[in-house]
Order: structure tokens, then C-alpha cells, then sequence
């Protein structure tokens, strides 16, 4: 054997090439093409305050997205992430009618949908239950326990505290809430964890072959479980975006949540059969999501029509992801 | 002195021994006082028909099962692994048959999976920053110095053929192996061409030092890698040969009991 030629130098790959070969280039792709089809049909879809208003519609399922991509990446599926952020919503804004401090009230809500995350995580990971089966139970029990607590009705909440993330800075002449900051930082944040930590690439590995994590000494059941902490903890983060947006405490809320979660990271290239795919992907395919929704109501589209439509992409999604999977 | 264990190299240090190890589960009998000896430098093969013990050999080795009764120990000094982590610990790095790498990861993130490296200083320690580049450097070291050849160390695993995904497994062995490899049936999932490349793999690991335990059934990988060829029978070791004074056909003979060594 040429020694010479075993070990061949690498070109570093241009950025042309990078983009092009980017998971991501798929997806911004479509949200370019959705932007372009509002904007010659809207001329208000371009308008600098309603591109604002995209981006704050976009906060609460954005920020859901992304435990929903941690979960996703391992191979399951969260279909309880609107019932958990709704309970974030009812527990902060009851705590906080009967006059406890808000910071403590938010930060107790917060705790409780974690503990949520933790339940999720331990069934699945201590009992290894199947993701969509637990998730699913936990919807339904979160669910009916809402509607009996909040005795079936919305109930506003005042707190400027909790309503805080819909107040609004200037960013040049864009309007920008503290909510959409906030999901941008959890966003920066996770992106790290998973893109530049061990955890992170760990939870690649889970979803890959989890067979393969086991035998190089990964410990899959506490990694499991702590993904499912971590998205229980950014689920409760939303409930916070939540109130920002509507100051309204509602168990009939977010019905559409799971749709628009697993649509924006399915969108976004997240495999769901585990271990491919990113944040960067979910950020656009929230967006989508978001851009999708506010066109179509700009349009004067009912919104039974942009679930069917919702419903329809997502389809279309994850058919994408079969088929380039069947060619691996 | 007669043709069967302990023919050359006596004075070769041990590494891995195994004394009169029993497993027993309820009331069958897997092994039934084995002995078992890896000496420093060489390619040792068990080979043994099936229900042999050759499997319960090896876990009692790499600590998925604990013997019954018996010595394990490590280069002289008795050893008693809880788990394969222990063993994993202790210096011994294990590589299966079905291919043990996570597919949509590139190459070198598979080859310090588990023992991913961090970035020095605060990033490092503070951010829990993972040292990418350096993980890339040592892997393209490490692969030039075993001679496997491979795409570009960060493709990801799943663009390469069966026989270099292996050879990732393998390598990952030798890059954290500070004691011994322990290779279960490595090409048995592998076409003829593609074992060639692992089997290649494995010489080198054995050329740099690493003693390497071989379990396989196909005889001829055997006798073209093999320094000595461990044989089970019935739970115990029939015999230690080398392929230059026995044949397959000698080796097939003890295996199945029609012949003694």
C-alpha cells in the first residue's frame, strides 16, 4: 500500500457548497418561496410592523419547537408540549390572581412543567414506554385536570410581571417584544448545547443507535431523561411567552400546538426517526409556520383552512424524509 | 513436550489470563473450568462450535457476565469486573459484530464517542465546549497511523461502505484500548472484500502492541490472522495451537471432539 495515499488531504468546502449542502437550504427555501408568494399578494405582508407581528406569532411555538426538536432528535415525539405550556399559563396566572408575588408564581409554573418533563422522561425512560403513548396520556390527564381546576373557563391575568414578555423595545424601526428575544436566546442557547457540547452530540448518538450509545458507555436512560427535563423547563419558558402574548389563562388554549411543533421542526429537516436535523431547521420551519398562518389570515383565510394546510405540509414533510431515507 | 498448549514463545508476558473459570446457569453448565491466556503482542483466535462457550468466555472477559467461580486477571493482578464499564476501564475495549456507530455522525465524532474531548481552558471547562478541531487532528492521526483507509474524517459514517464503518468500530478499539482489544465475529456482517480491509485493521493493531483477542467462525480469516488459536470444547479449553503446526482440518477435529490436540 502507498502510504502516501492513504490518508488523503481535505479541501475546506466553500461557502457556496456549504449553503447548498446545509440541511437548512430545503427549508429556507420554502420560507423564501411563502414570503414571495404573500408579498406579491399582500403588499401589508412586507410592512415592517407586520413582519414584527410574524416574528411575536411565532414566539410560543417557536419556543415549544425547540423541546419539541430535543425530543424528536431522540427518536420520540411530545404531543403533551401544549397541554404542559398550558399548564405553565394556569399555574403562574392562578397563583399570581391570588396574590403571590409573580416572580415566585412564574418561576413555581415553571418548576411544575418541568416536573412534567421529568414524569414524560421518567415513563419513558425508566418504564421504556413508548414516547408517543406517554405523551399522549399525559395530554389527555393535563388536558381534563385544566378544565376541572380552572372550573372550565379562561381567566384573565394582570400581572404586569407575567405579561412582561409582550412588552416591546425598539430594535432601529423594528418593534420587537421581549418574548421574541427570549425565544432567540433559548434558541442561541440549546443550539449550543447540542451543537457544541457532549451532551448535545450524545443525544445525536441516542437517536442514531441507541444500541451503539449503550456499548460506547453513553448512559441512555438518564440522557433520555434529562432531554425530556430540559424541553420540560423550555415548555414552561413558553408558558411565560405565553401570557406575554395573551394575558389570558385559558385550558381550551393551544389545541393546535402539537400540529404546529412537529409541522415547524419536521419542516425544519428534523428526521422523526431520530438523530438527524437541528435548531437551525426548527427556527426556520417556526417560521414557516408562523409566515404560513399570518399570510393566510392577512388573506382573510379562515383558520380552519390553515390547519388543514398546516396538516397537509407537515405530511408533506415527513414523506420528504421517508424517501431520503429509503435512498440512505 | 506434546503438540498442544504452550508451544512457543513461553516467556511472551501474559496479559489477560483466565484461571479454572465456571459459569454455570442454573443447572446447565456453559463453562466448565476454562483456561485462557493472551500473551503480549499476538493475535490469539477462539474459535469453538457453537454452544461451545466461546461467547460466555468472552462476556466473563469483557464483565457482561460474572463466572461463577475462577480467576480473571490482568496483566498478574486478579480482577473482578462488575460490568463491561469496568472492563472498559481497566484497559479492555471490546468490538461487536453488528456495527456499533451512530450513522449521521462523521468520523470522528464516532471515533471519541463517549469520550468526546473538551476544549482547554474556560471554554473547556466552564461552557463544556467540545474541542472539535482537536478531535479531528488526533483521529486523522490516529487512522494514518493504523493505515485504514478513509474518506474525510468529517463525513458523516452512513456515506461510507459496511467494511470502513467497521473499520471505524475497530479503530475506535485501538484508539482506547490501553490494554487489549477483544474482537467479537468483527467481519461476520461484512462481504468478502470489505473483511479483507478489517482484517488488514486488525494486523496493524496487533503490529503496534495491542494484543488482540479474535472470535470467529470462518476458519480461513482464523488461520491467516491467528498466532495461536484457542479452541473450546464443552465448556473448556481443548486446546492451544498455532497455524504452522495444525491444519483447519486438525483445528475442525478438536473442535467437534474427533480428535485431541
Amino acid at each position: 500500500m502507498n502510504t502516501a495515499t492513504v490518508y488523503p488531504a481535505e479541501a475546506p468546502r466553500s461557502l457556496k457548497a456549504r449553503i447548498l449542502g446545509s440541511p437548512s437550504a430545503g427549508p429556507l427555501l420554502v420560507l423564501f418561496g411563502f414570503c414571495v408568494i404573500f408579498a406579491l399578494t399582500n403588499p401589508r405582508f412586507l410592512a415592517t410592523h407586520n413582519l414584527s407581528i410574524i416574528l411575536q406569532q411565532t414566539v410560543v411555538i417557536g419556543a415549544l419547537a425547540i423541546g419539541q426538536t430535543l425530543v424528536i432528535l431522540t427518536a420520540g415525539i411530545d404531543l403533551a408540549v401544549g397541554a404542559i405550556c398550558v399548564l405553565g399559563t394556569i399555574v403562574a396566572g392562578k397563583l399570581a390572581n391570588l396574590g403571590y408575588d409573580p416572580v415566585l408564581s412564574m418561576g413555581i409554573a415553571v418548576l411544575i412543567c418541568t416536573a412534567a418533563g421529568f414524569a414524560a422522561g421518567g415513563l419513558v425512560s425508566g418504564l421504556r414506554l413508548p414516547p408517543f403513548i406517554v405523551t399522549l396520556g399525559i395530554l389527555g390527564i393535563l388536558t381534563a385536570a385544566l378544565r376541572l381546576i380552572s372550573e372550565g373557563g379562561a381567566f384573565p391575568v394582570r400581572d404586569p410581571f407575567l405579561a412582561w414578555t409582550g412588552n416591546t423595545m425598539k430594535l432601529g424601526g423594528f418593534v420587537l417584544t421581549y418574548g421574541v428575544l427570549i425565544m432567540f436566546i433559548l434558541y442561541a442557547s440549546v443550539w449550543y448545547l447540542l451543537n457544541q457540547t457532549k451532551w448535545g452530540r450524545h443525544v445525536y448518538a441516542i437517536g442514531n443507535n441507541v444500541e451503539a450509545a449503550r456499548l460506547v458507555g453513553i448512559p441512555v436512560r438518564r440522557h433520555l431523561l434529562s432531554v425530556y427535563v430540559l424541553a420540560g423547563l423550555i415548555y414552561g419558558i413558553a408558558a411565560w411567552l405565553a401570557l406575554g402574548r395573551i394575558p389570558n389563562a385559558d385550558p381550551n388554549a393551544m389545541q393546535s400546538a402539537n400540529l404546529d411543533s412537529i409541522t415547524a421542526v419536521v419542516i425544519g429537516g428534523t428526521s422523526l426517526f431520530g438523530g438527524r436535523g437541528g435548531l437551525v431547521g426548527t427556527l426556520i420551519g417556526a417560521l414557516i409556520v408562523g409566515v404560513l398562518r399570518n399570510g393566510l389570515t392577512l388573506a382573510g383565510i379562515d383558520p380552519l383552512w390553515q390547519d388543514l394546510i398546516t396538516g397537509i405540509l407537515v405530511i408533506i414533510a415527513v414523506a420528504l424524509d421517508q424517501l431520503s431515507r429509503r435512498r440512505r | 513436550m506434546p503438540a498442544g498448549s504452550r508451544i512457543e514463545e513461553p516467556s511472551a508476558r501474559v496479559v489477560l489470563e483466565a484461571r479454572n473459570v465456571v459459569k454455570t446457569y442454573g443447572h446447565v453448565t456453559a463453562l466448565d473450568g476454562v483456561d485462557f491466556e493472551l500473551r503480549a503482542g499476538e493475535i490469539l483466535a477462539v474459535v469453538g462450535d457453537n454452544g461451545a462457550g466461546k461467547s460466555t468466555l468472552i462476556k466473563t472477559l469483557t464483565g457482561a457476565v460474572r463466572p461463577t467461580s475462577g480467576e480473571i486477571l490482568l496483566d498478574g493482578v486478579p480482577v473482578h469486573f462488575k460490568g463491561p464499564l469496568d472492563a472498559r476501564h481497566a484497559g479492555i475495549e471490546t468490538v461487536y459484530q453488528d456495527l456499533a456507530v451512530a450513522p449521521a455522525l462523521d468520523i470522528a465524532a464516532n471515533l471519541f464517542l463517549g469520550r468526546e474531548l473538551r476544549a482547554p481552558g474556560l471554554l473547556g471547562s466552564l461552557f463544556r465546549r467540545l474541542d472539535k478541531k482537536g478531535m479531528r487532528e488526533e483521529a486523522r492521526r490516529a487512522m494514518g497511523e493504523l493505515k485504514f483507509r478513509l474518506p474525510a474524517i468529517d463525513n458523516p459514517v452512513e456515506s461510507l461502505s459496511g467494511g470502513q464503518r467497521q473499520g471505524v468500530a475497530v479503530a475506535r478499539a485501538a484508539l482506547f484500548a490501553r490494554r487489549l482489544v477483544i474482537m467479537d465475529e468483527p467481519t461476520a456482517a461484512l462481504g468478502v472484500r470489505e473483511t479483507g480491509q478489517v482484517l488488514q485493521l486488525i494486523r496493524s493493531i496487533r503490529d503496534r502492541g495491542l494484543p488482540v483477542v479474535l472470535i470467529s467462525h470462518n476458519m480461513p480469516n482464523v488461520f491467516d490472522l491467528a498466532d495461536r488459536i484457542h479452541i473450546m470444547r464443552l465448556g473448556r479449553r481443548a486446546a492451544v495451537v498455532t497455524p504452522k503446526t495444525h491444519s483447519m482440518n486438525d483445528v475442525v477435529a478438536i473442535m467437534t471432539g474427533a480428535a485431541t490436540a
